[in-house]
């Protein structure tokens, strides 16, 4: 029986990797937002969004340690769930209240 | 009889050592978390754009501020994972130290948000005065929360490693904490993309 999973907790260098990987990703969204964007907001929205996303992934590898190895793979099966409800929900939400807050008729709109 | 309940079940019951499944149910809880969070984060999605008259993000966020506490974490994160390396190789003083170390980036990071809220809510923009600031207080207080019982655990945590020592149920809560205190830094990506950063484009 194969009972001990056995647990990356990663060495020096793989968390300074993080590290710097974290903050070149965290500071260069922050200097394009703070210098004003680049042009189209939607093009900076998209690209800032995709440095947090490049982060988290980082993160997962360079300091939660997450394999697809670990615990005999049911991390990675709970994480994959978790991310497929979130995308659901947090796209749902956005969608349904987009087009809800659209298609109010205009003197639902007071303040 | 008995030989044919035994192709289906097993009888005698296999012992899982101590701890076998800690980590997997930890996680599975942090994935819960990260449900509510998202939550969270679709409320201020939706309700992020309704000021009702209100000062907006422009008005209020300062990035500065913001770039600080990101890399508050981002140091604790690391610290952490230098009292993980000193911890696997039974070196109880280099993980105190390195624990004592987050404690203190965990905590000035608390000292810098509290700061902001304290600085908002000065100026009239608590989270009574719109659905954006109430969907604001709510996801990064709540997220300020867990920072905080996280630095309890870090207390309490130390206590247990300077009394008992590096024994293996001491080594398993610092391996849950550190699953814990990575997962607030990655929810704290999602905080300073979507709340903040793409507000202040």
């Amino acid at each position: 029986m194969e009972h001990h999973s056995h647990q990356d907790h990663g060495s020096v260098r793989s968390y300074v990797t993080g590290f710097v990987l974290s903050v070149i990703l965290t500071a260069i969204p922050f200097a394009i937002v703070m210098q004003g964007g680049l042009g189209s907001p939607v093009v900076t929205a998209l690209v800032v969004l995709g440095f947090a996303v490049v982060q988290i992934l980082v993160h997962m590898v360079y300091f939660l340690h997450m394999t697809a190895k670990s615990e005999a793979g049911w991390t990675l099966l709970a994480t994959i769930f978790t991310v497929v409800v979130v995308v659901i929900m947090l796209a749902g939400s956005l969608w349904v209240m987009y087009h809800m807050n659209a298609n109010m008729m205009p003197q639902m709109q007071m303040e | 009889m008995t030989s044919l309940t035994a192709k289906y079940y097993d009888l005698e019951p296999h012992h899982h050592p101590e701890g076998a499944s800690t980590g997997l149910g930890f996680w599975i809880y942090l994935m819960s978390d990260c449900l509510m969070f998202a939550v969270l984060f679709a409320v201020y999605g939706v309700l992020g754009n309704s000021y009702a008259a209100g000062p907006g993000p422009k008005d209020l966020f300062d990035l500065e501020l913001v770039a600080i506490n990101t890399g508050l974490l981002l140091f604790s994160s690391i610290t952490f994972g230098f009292a993980m390396l000193a911890a696997q190789k039974g070196n109880k003083a280099g993980t105190l130290r390195w624990l004592w170390v987050t404690l203190g980036f965990g905590l000035a990071f608390l000292a810098v948000e509290l700061y902001e809220f304290h600085h908002l809510i000065e100026l009239g923009a608590g989270p009574w005065r719109s659905a954006f600031l109430s969907s604001f207080f709510a996801l990064v207080g709540t997220h300020g929360l867990h920072v905080a019982f996280g630095s309890l655990w870090l207390i309490v945590l130390a206590v247990q490693i300077a009394q008992k020592g590096l024994i293996p149920a001491n080594l398993r809560r610092m391996t849950c904490l550190s699953m814990f205190w990575h997962f607030l830094d990655v929810v704290w990506i999602g905080v300073f993309t979507f709340v903040y950063l793409i507000k202040m484009i």
